[in-house]
């Protein structure tokens, strides 16, 4: 069984998430890595351990693009994966149909060849199910798997397309920010609608950066404009599985806490000691988030816990 | 123009789901039903254009068991014109589903066939981007906002790393996100008005699509339970546990 594996780029380079979804797709077989962007990505790509070769497409394309490139590239394996990211949900189900292939999508456990694990219902449901089909279309959840080693020197080859999209790219609107990817980061501070502004939110973003965090929130905190929307955790925003969660002013809707399961270990900080999040949490602290916020990141910052 | 807008009906976005004790799938029966979220956000995008002089009709499509007329109702109560329900009882794969709505799209000619981007079900998130394909139309997926330009749309779709915005000829497909707008609740006269609005019942079956399953579903089950944890008193308790966590990670 060999697989191709579509590479997830972030800005032209290569996302940290690409590691985890190679780790998760070599464990069905051999990996051909497409790289559609600048060649310093495919570059950097080939240290990826378990990369038989890396494909390094010159275009960045749209999802009619990308899927008809992978179309075009398809029948050589018996897999075409992809991360479950917005690119991945944008680009395999288009791919699938034409292939007609039934999808399966959002993977978090590879239970044998073609038997996977997926949530279903905001995480409150895991299904497993067999794909007999004779291809097979798939994407992971790069949160739910560990990354593959980077000491491989795998080989690269340039493909030379020129595929036509029928969208036209315009412009992109990215939040700039130098704090970690929230996607595969270690530590994610979230903050919910409680903090009133986005001053308030600031409060969230000051222990995030003592902290060496990655910074979440929750949908009614980027509805009401407090932080941008890449930063949304849950059902419709990223999925994460830090080794800490500290969850801030977050009442812990069900929605909310489909993107948190993955996360080792929850600290709550809240004034109703009966928020969903407070029942699920292994620490928590009841408290106005005001207060216990500054407090709290000073007391960080002279403990000298810099990362 | 004309638009098509596929609406699901689901289990209500706030109820607690149960996985049924014998693995075989979650409890539907006797569970409160409602049109998933995101549906709802695609309808009120197809009222908005009506409403802008954009559109001069809006056909609603659904595809499932009797009672989704319920849903196609709720659409139509917010100011769509007729509603066609792709009635079987059977649970379709998604792939099915974007077949039949490419028969539908056939047969109806949308110049924009809008839906919401997942279902709150199965969170699959596949029919729109599968009907594109099926019709060879682009697509626009995640959408926050869209705005129409004589015949090409230029949407601003919501990505991890942000926002971006691209433009698309009609006809074309676009999926909902959550910003897109703020459905209407329909005023009691127009959920009595939308009774009389058309409403065509058609047999799964009549399409001509397989509508066999791909995947063997082998069990649902429910996920680990995280129980509740201590409470501590203080900032500085609290502080003390952050920085042993956080200085054991480094040591990793
Ligand atoms: C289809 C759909 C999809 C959704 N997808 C998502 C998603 O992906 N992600 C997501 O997050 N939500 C999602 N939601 C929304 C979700 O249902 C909740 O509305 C949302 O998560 C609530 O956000 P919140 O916790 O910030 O606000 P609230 O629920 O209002 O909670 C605020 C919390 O702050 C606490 N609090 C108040 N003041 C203070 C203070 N001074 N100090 C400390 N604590 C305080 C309160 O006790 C409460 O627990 C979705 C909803 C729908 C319908």
């Amino acid at each position: 069984m060999s697989v191709l594996l579509l590479a997830e780029l972030d800005d032209g380079t290569l996302s940290a998430a690409t590691a985890r979804t190679v780790a998760a797709a070599a464990q069905l077989g051999p990996v051909d890595l497409l790289v559609p962007g600048p060649r310093a990505a495919a570059d950097q790509a080939t240290a990826i351990a378990g990369v038989a070769k890396v494909i390094h497409a010159k275009q960045a394309l749209l999802a009619d693009g990308l899927a008809n490139l992978l179309a075009g590239l398809a029948e050589g394996y018996t897999i075409i994966a992809a991360s479950a990211s917005t690119t991945g949900k944008d680009v395999m189900p288009r791919l699938a149909a034409r292939l007609d292939i039934q999808p399966v999508t959002d993977i978090v456990a590879i239970e044998g060849a073609n038997r996977f694990v997926r949530p279903i219902y905001a995480g409150n449901a895991l299904e497993t199910v067999t794909d007999p089909q004779q291809k097979h279309v798939l994407t992971f959840r790069a949160s739910a798997f560990r990354p593959a080693a980077s000491d491989n020197a795998a080989p690269v080859e340039t493909l030379d397309t020129d595929i036509a999209s029928a969208a036209r790219f315009i412009a992109a609107h990215r939040t700039q920010s130098d704090i970690p990817d929230l996607a595969t980061a270690q530590i994610v501070v979230g903050g919910g609608v409680s903090v009133g502004s986005a001053e308030g939110f600031k409060l969230v973003e000051a222990l995030g950066k003592t902290l060496g965090a990655a910074i979440g929130a929750t949908r009614a905190a980027v509805d009401a404009g407090y932080a941008p929307n890449d930063w949304q955790v849950g059902q419709t925003g990223k999925i994460i599985a830090p080794d800490l969660y500290i969850a801030v002013g977050i009442s812990g809707a069900l929605q909310h806490l489909a993107g948190i399961q993955g996360a080792r270990k929850i600290i709550a900080i809240n004034t109703d000691p009966e928020a969903p999040l407070v029942k699920i949490a292994d620490v928590a602290l009841i408290g106005d988030l005001f207060e216990i916020l500054p407090q709290l990141t000073a007391e960080l910052e002279k403990s000298g816990v810099r990362r | 123009m004309k638009i098509l807008v596929a609406v699901k009906r689901v289990v209500d976005h706030n109820v607690r789901i149960r996985v049924r004790p014998d693995g075989s799938g979650v409890e539907t029966s006797g569970v409160r039903m409602s049109m998933n979220p995101f549906c709802k956000h695609a309808v009120e995008a197809a009222v908005q254009l009506a409403e802008a002089g954009a559109a001069d009709e809006i056909v609603i499509v659904s595809i499932g068991p009797k009672p989704a007329n319920d849903v196609i109702l709720t659409a139509l109560a917010m100011g769509a014109h007729r509603g066609i329900l792709v009635e079987t009882d059977q649970p379709l794969e998604t792939l099915a589903i974007a077949k039949l709505l490419a028969r539908v799209v056939a047969e109806e000619q949308p110049d924009l066939v809008l839906l919401g981007k997942q279902a709150v079900d199965d969170d699959s998130n596949h029919v729109g981007q599968m009907l594109a394909a099926l019709t060879d139309r682009p697509q626009a997926t995640f959408a926050s906002e869209i705005k129409l330009d004589g015949t090409a749309l230029e949407v601003t779709r919501e990505v991890d790393s942000g926002r971006e915005t691209i433009g698309l000829p009609l006809p074309a497909i676009v999926t909902a996100d959550l910003r897109l707008n703020t459905p209407r609740n329909a005023a009691l006269p127009m959920v009595m008005k939308a009774r009389s609005k058309p409403l065509a019942i058609r047999p799964a079956t009549e399409f001509g699509v397989d509508l066999t399953p791909r995947l063997a579903v082998e069990k649902v089950s429910p996920p680990p339970e995280r129980a509740a944890g201590a409470t501590v008193n203080s900032v500085t308790e609290l502080a003390a546990i952050i920085a042993a966590d956080v200085n054991e990670m480094e040591a990793i």
